[in-house]
């Protein structure tokens, strides 16, 4: 069946800010398939409210709206372009959420649209509980006993009729939010009636227990012709009882069988085929472990976090062919992009070992609880690619980036017997770990399984690794054992640690011996057929088949590494449209990344993809094999740069500002010097190493004093302490994590924080434009809400603004990107921060007014002139929009976060507002983010004493807008005193019905809650706060993010909102358009 | 211990010995299935072959007896990246090691499959050796490989006598070939009485037996070989008795009604081929294993249209007879290992039998 010739213009569906459980992998298959859908000729018109996505670039769609992602901007946007058809599959729950909304409200029927990928019937019978079960019932699928209830009443019943414990799972939820196992009443009362609320249709599923059962998915397809394949299956290492997305996965299975393997092949594309998909399908399967008994767990009718995984897992690109199969293409006239020869239709053969790792949020949360469950914490992961588990699993360790590298990492051999076993009935981010320190101690296969219920297939691999590190320890290192070790994949550093060598050593002796890495191809097909992907993973003992050209310069671009809060998908953005600037400019391009989940490591990006880890050992082998005539780093976030030595020690060069000015930006004392040399001042400060030196600092300065490692990301480990006590507690949290850098102490300034993202060219600089954040100093930058342009600063301060920026990257001799955040006191502009690289702001600021900064940097970093470009160099024109990027949070997936902002930066990701007035791109910015207003028009104030007379301006407007206030004591009282109608609502610790009563109650719309600056040591407000997010109620907790959602509240009500299409924003200064190039096509 | 593969052109790949140590010789062939390892040893169409797994993990789920596909395993040796420490299912009973060993298989471990793989596609199959002497003299090996020929596989791996599934439905013959287990148990699941028999036996003997229908079963070797066969075949094919044939049996179908086979320069091994049905348009994922291609260009369309044909390299995959009730794949509806997608081929045959019984 060819392409349905009714389809001419199609309106695709994003999935929205990152957030746990939803995150970069709908870019990568949303880009994909977008650009899938305009190859074929179709004009795409694009909805997402995420502005760091690659999918929101005008090259990608014809159309692109960075608008809130509510129905009525959708009903909206399809009266606007007039689209005859909507792909919802590619937008994650998200997307389709809003598909059965519109198609509840009979919005598709009246107007005559198409819902292409699915239908809601699919959709319906997948994700609706009762449906689901019943559909399966229908075909003889087992699926786990289990009732939908919509009271705590029914639920208790039903448990107790099945038996405990029982697993719960809110509907139309994401990640799972608010599920979880209970094995009493009690448990089952908590997690029920918090599941209860957070569902969309305040439905919850009760089902018997199958935890410690096998956890096996299955990637499956089907076209309109019920042609039916399986991409790939996967196997959890964690049991059922951890989600998958936290889960260590391996692909494929390993434990199963062909009996097995079949069996559940054949159940999933019965399912696919049962539920009439077209296009993509994840299924999820419980197997009993000792028999054949097996349960469908769930059904994903939509591209997933899986089928990301999948894709890279097998080179077999899902949703490009699902958006294929959407307009009508069936699989057998598609071709495999891979092979170039084959056909789609067709089913991947690994000849390989895929390990997937979770990026676990756990250093950004350290109060948050490490165990797992059924609720998704993960922000992100890592996958690796070796001929063995161990390999791979030993590479998936080191892309973490958490200071892990082997099975050493974690320290547990402080633990007795006893308490190890204990441990070990633990599930959490650790377990592999104390798996490991149990085989260290001689523990059985048999208990250590009998506890985790682990797989012994996996605990005896795990075994190899122990066995290999005491191998290490005990005998001499002999060619045999060197060889070994590296084909297990050891990395240097281990090797020579347990050696006692060092790790020069070893390296030496590995080149003399000839053991180095080899690459092999990821071809779909297991060498069957000739490929011509050049995605490439290593392996040490075998022959490397990467044909090195040299007929081009050679650039490798390092990308970002896993999505962590911190460091997003922005990078990915940057990196992915740096490869393709350097294709354009006739380079051969290298990308080396390991994250599944992005754009970056999709086979048709650069000329050549390693999937390696991004550690100086196994980049180095890369640089050795295809000796490239630079590298990028400032594009990959921190991940990137911290490469940069490593780099320049292998000889390569650094493509852009030098790594001498970079670290001159982070050296505190050339720093200063530089500022000084520049004229522009920065808040006092000083560096320091030792608990006492800071005190020292602190009392020189004046609290409060800003306290913070020198190179991280995201102000991890960055506090504002008020009290001696505070400064000790910060030191010794910030030297509890191996740190070799100094520590830095400044003044804290309360001012209005503004932020600049410039290219440079050695001489002169272009500011697309000034950002200034809505919030104070003293939030992270990257969870303020930031305006472009800047609407309260004067053009005094615009001019200074540019002026610093100018001398500031021309005395870092910057070439390419700088971001630099300025605090305005007054008419008095002070530097605070300077990044020699690109920013979290760059796709945004480039998106709102036109400039593409990155293709311009990387022109500039290979030596053209910024007037060359066509530009005016210095501060662009202001665009004639405000485009208000507000940070989005996932508070809720991750139990006793502390959720209150802070210098250390907790937003998992953006939403963008954009509109002629800056009030009503507030009102979008805050539609997109989910906080949708007035709801029951009740709210609750609790202020610190600095923010009290603040808070009565704010109560006032919010009185004037019909709210009902309550707020404790102290706040009470200052509003009362200013005419306020108030109620008082009681402490935490006094009776019922108290504060916490309140929320639970859940007829709250809001809690302004300002903690105390410096560290909080009361309970109150962390438990207020974490029961209002976990109660699904909105928690504002900086004075200033209030006081602009109020104003925005008073100013757009009801009023129907415009929207932008940002692919028309132009680029007028210099009317320069740059298309990207679809290289390789499916 | 230390083993070598030498292959016919002279490379060499060092790795370390499993099951048996004793030399061995044989045709070196890749199969790309993830699971199913000891269903393709003991498929009887890998006699006279030596099976490379691309599939680097092998062993994992140790041996469950019952999914042998025949009596015992008949590749000549085997070939893989790695062999699992420790087999791990509730069904296994035995070790890969064990079974090798217990079996007299040699084979190899610790070598780079994949290049092999490589190799063995753009050269086309080739003949190796796999030795643990050490002090081989290769050019002397080289010779001895190409002048390496297997004999009568068939006759090998036949039963030797006539045996009988009882069962209450159709009468069926199916002629060993080399059949799997699961093409018997396939017809015995749907209720029929299947008898077995020898590949030696003459076409009278089975159509005096009175069959509703004949099976022809998968095998090891070159269709061409089997003149004798293909001569009883063209009996079954005058006869009017429904027939369904799977793999050697398709090809010794083509031959004894004057189409032609050819060897494909390294075979279909594997369980994700795709094949299109060409009456439906329908595609379906199958297990496949066959190193000879029937070339259906020579066909004339009075004796056979194509039915299938595999959608990758388009070579025939199926072939139904003008004029009679027989269907032939080329393909493995049995599975075992690989997909299932295509028993509804032996459901189709019962109707061909039910009609033949109405008509």
């Amino acid at each position: 069946m060819p392409k349905n010739p009714e389809i001419k213009k199609v309106l695709v569906i994003g999935s929205g800010p990152i957030v746990i459980g939803q995150a970069a992998e709908f870019d990568y298959a949303g880009t994909q398939a977008c650009r899938s859908l305009k190859e074929e000729g179709l004009e795409v018109v694009l909805l997402n409210s995420n502005p760091a996505t690659i999918m929101t670039d005008k090259d990608i769609a014809d159309k692109v709206y960075i608008e809130p992602l509510t129905v009525e901007v959708v009903e909206q946007l399809i009266r606007k372009e007039q689209p005859d058809s909507v792909l919802p599959t590619l937008g994650g729950q998200a997307g389709l959420n809003l598909a059965m909304e519109l198609d509840e409200r009979g919005f598709f029927e009246k107007t005559g649209v198409k819902l292409i990928g699915t239908t809601s019937e699919t959709i319906k019978k997948a994700e609706d509980r009762l449906e689901f079960k019943s559909t399966m019932e229908k075909i003889k699928e087992p699926v786990a006993p289990s009732l939908v209830v919509e009271s705590l009443e029914e639920g208790i019943a039903f448990a107790n009729q099945i038996g405990y414990p029982v697993v719960l799972r809110p509907a139309y939820t994401l990640g799972g939010s608010g599920g979880g196992i209970a094995h009493q009443q009690e448990a089952l009362e908590e997690i029920l009636s918090n599941g209860l609320r957070l569902s969309r249709v305040g439905q919850v599923l009760v089902e018997r227990c199958i935890a410690g059962w096998k956890e096996i998915e299955y990637e499956v397809m089907r076209d309109q012709a019920g042609n039916v394949i399986t991409i790939c299956n996967m196997e959890n290492i964690d049991p059922v009882g951890v989600h998958t997305g936290d889960s260590i996965v391996v692909a494929p299975s390993q434990t199963l069988g062909d009996k097995e393997y079949q069996m559940l092949r054949t159940s999933a594309l019965r399912i696919i085929s049962e539920l009439s998909i077209t296009g993509g399908c994840n299924v999820q399967f419980a197997l009993h472990p000792e028999s054949f008994e097996y349960c469908v767990i769930e059904v994903n009718p939509r591209v997933s976090r899986s089928s990301a995984l999948a894709s890279k897992a097998t080179g077999y690109p899902i949703a490009k062919v699902a958006a294929k199969i959407a307009i009508g293409y069936t699989l057998d006239e598609i071709k495999n992009a891979i092979t170039e020869q084959t056909m789609a239709s067709f089913e991947p053969m690994l000849d390989y070992c895929v390990v997937k790792m979770p990026r676990l949020p756990f250093d950004k949360f350290i109060s948050a609880k490490r165990t797992l469950t059924t609720q998704m914490k993960a922000t992100g992961e890592v996958m690796s690619i070796s001929d063995s588990f161990e390999g791979g699993l030993m590479k998936a360790i080191r892309s973490l980036e958490q200071h892990v590298d082997s099975l050493l990492s974690y320290d547990f051999t402080h633990l007795s017997k006893e308490k190890l076993l204990e441990q070990l009935a633990v599930v959490d981010d650790r377990r592999i770990w104390v798996i490991a320190e149990a085989l260290r101690r001689g523990i059985t296969y048999e208990e250590i399984h009998a506890v985790t219920k682990i797989d012994i297939w996996f605990i005896d691999k795990l075994a190899r690794l122990v066995e290999m590190e005491q191998t290490l320890r005990e005998q001499e290192l002999t060619f045999e054992i060197l060889k070994e070790a590296k084909r297990l994949e050891f990395p240097d550093r281990v090797i020579a640690y347990l050696t006692q060598k060092t790790e020069e050593e070893i390296r030496f002796l590995r080149h003399e011996q000839g053991i180095v890495a080899a690459y092999k191809m990821v071809d779909t097909c297991a060498a069957e057929f000739a490929a011509k992907t050049p995605y490439y993973y290593s392996v040490y003992g075998s022959e490397n088949e990467v044909e090195v050209k040299k007929d081009r310069k050679k650039v490798l671009v390092l990308g970002s590494g896993p999505i962590r809060i911190g460091q997003g998908i922005e990078f990915d953005f940057c990196s992915v449209h740096c490869t393709w600037a350097f294709a354009k400019e006739g380079y051969e391009t290298i990308i080396v990344n390991n994250n599944p989940e992005t754009v970056s490591t999709d086979f048709d990006i650069a000329d050549k993809l390693y999937f390696e880890p991004l550690t100086p050992e196994d980049v180095e082998s890369i640089v050795r094999l295809e000796k490239p005539d630079g590298a990028v780093v400032q594009f990959g976030g921190q991940t990137a740069i911290k490469l940069t030595e490593a780099l320049i020690k292998m000889g390569v060069p650094i493509l852009g500002t030098s790594a001498e000015n970079v670290d001159a930006a982070e050296d505190r004392e050339l720093f200063d010097k530089i500022l000084e040399e520049c004229g522009i001042p920065r808040p006092k400060g000083d560096t320091v190493y030792t608990i006492e030196e800071a005190k020292a600092v602190a009392h020189r300065l004046g609290y409060p004093v800003l306290v913070r490692p020198s190179y991280v990301l995201g102000g991890q480990g960055m506090q504002i302490a008020i009290h001696d006590k505070d400064v000790e507690e910060f030191i010794g949290i910030i030297n509890r994590i191996a740190q070799d850098h100094p520590i830095l102490v400044d003044k804290y300034l309360q001012g209005k924080e503004l932020e600049v993202d410039a290219v440079c060219d050695g001489e002169e600089i272009l500011i697309p434009g000034i950002m200034e954040h809505i919030e104070r100093a003293g939030i992270h930058s990257g969870d303020s809400i930031s305006v472009y342009p800047a609407q309260s600063i004067s053009d005094h301060v615009k001019a200074t603004i540019e002026e610093y920026t100018r001398r500031l990257a021309r005395s870092l001799h910057v070439i390419g990107l700088i971001n630099i955040q300025f605090i305005a006191v007054g008419e008095e502009v002070y530097v605070i921060e300077v990044n020699p690289r690109s920013s979290r702001t760059v796709p945004y600021i480039s998106k709102v007014t036109g400039i593409p900064i990155v293709p311009l940097a990387t022109k500039v970093i290979l030596g053209q002139k910024i007037r060359a470009l066509g530009y005016k160099p210095g501060l662009q024109k202001e665009a004639a929009y405000v485009a208000i990027k507000m940070p989005v949070f996932s508070f809720e997936k991750i139990r006793d976060a502390d959720i209150s902002l802070g210098p250390e930066m907790k937003s998992t990701g953006e939403c963008l507002g954009i509109a002629k007035d800056f009030q009503e791109a507030l009102y979008k910015a805050f539609l997109g983010a989910g906080i949708r207003l007035p709801k029951y028009k009740n709210m609750i104030i609790t202020v610190r004493d600095e923010d009290k007379e603040e808070a009565v301006e704010i109560a006032k407007r919010f009185e004037a807008l019909g709210y009902n206030i309550f707020a404790t004591k102290g706040t009470a009282r200052a509003l009362m005193e200013a005419d306020v109608q108030v109620r008082m609502a009681r402490k935490l610790e006094q009776e019922s019905p108290n504060i916490l009563d309140l929320i639970l109650g859940h007829q709250i719309d809001l809690v302004i809650d300002t903690p105390s600056q410096g560290v909080e040591h009361s309970r109150d407000g962390f438990v207020i706060r974490r029961n209002a997010i976990e109660t699904g109620v909105n928690v504002v907790t900086a004075i200033d993010t209030a006081k602009a959602l109020v104003m925005a509240l008073e100013n757009v009500g009801d009023r129907e909102l415009t929207l932008v299409d940002i692919a028309k924003v132009e680029d007028a200064r210099a009317g320069v358009m740059h298309t990207i190039t679809n290289k390789r096509i499916i | 211990m230390k083993a070598f593969l030498i292959l016919e052109d002279g490379h060499v790949f060092v790795g370390k010995s499993i099951g048996s140590t004793r030399e061995m010789v044989s045709e070196i062939v890749f199969n790309t299935s993830m699971t199913g390892y000891l269903e393709v040893l003991t498929d009887p169409s890998y006699s006279g072959q030596a099976v490379v797994m691309t599939y680097p993990l092998i062993g994992n789920y140790g041996i469950c007896y019952e999914d042998m596909e025949s009596v015992k395993p008949w590749a000549d040796g085997f070939i893989v990246r790695e062999l699992s420490r420790i087999p791990s299912n509730f069904r296994s009973e035995d070790t890969i090691q064990n079974f090798l060993l217990e079996n007299d298989i040699p084979g190899i471990c610790g070598i780079d499959t994949r290049a092999l793989t490589k190799l063995l596609r753009k050269r086309g199959t080739m003949n190796g050796m796999i030795t643990t002497k050490e002090d081989f003299q290769i050019e002397e090996v080289q010779k001895r490989l190409k002048a390496y020929v297997t004999g009568d596989e068939v006759s090998k791996v036949t039963c030797q006598e006539t045996y009988v599934l009882r069962g209450k439905g159709y009468k069926v013959a199916l002629l060993d070939l080399g059949a799997k287990h699961n093409i018997a148990h396939s017809l015995h699941k749907r209720g029929c009485e299947v008898t077995v028999y020898p590949s030696f036996t003459s076409a009278k003997e089975i159509l005096a037996a009175g069959p509703d229908g004949i099976m022809l079963s998968n095998g090891p070797g070159d269709p061409k070989a089997y003149t004798s066969i293909i001569k009883e075949i063209h009996t079954l094919y005058q006869s009017d008795i429904p027939i369904f044939a799977i793999c050697l049996g398709h090809q010794l179908m083509a031959l004894a009604t004057g189409a032609d086979t050819y060897r494909l320069k390294y075979g279909h091994r594997g369980g994700n081929h795709p094949v299109k049905d060409l009456e439906s348009g329908r595609v379906y994922i199958t297990a496949q294993n066959h190193g000879y291609a029937v070339n259906s260009e020579k066909l004339s369309p009075s004796v056979a249209v194509p039915t299938f044909i595999n959608v990758n390299d388009g070579t025939n995959e199926g072939l139904c007879y003008t004029g009679k009730s027989i269907m032939t794949v080329q393909f493995h509806p049995e599975a075992s290992p690989g997909p299932q997608d295509c028993a509804y081929l032996f459901d189709k045959f019962l109707t061909m039998m039910e009609e033949k019984r109405h008509a």
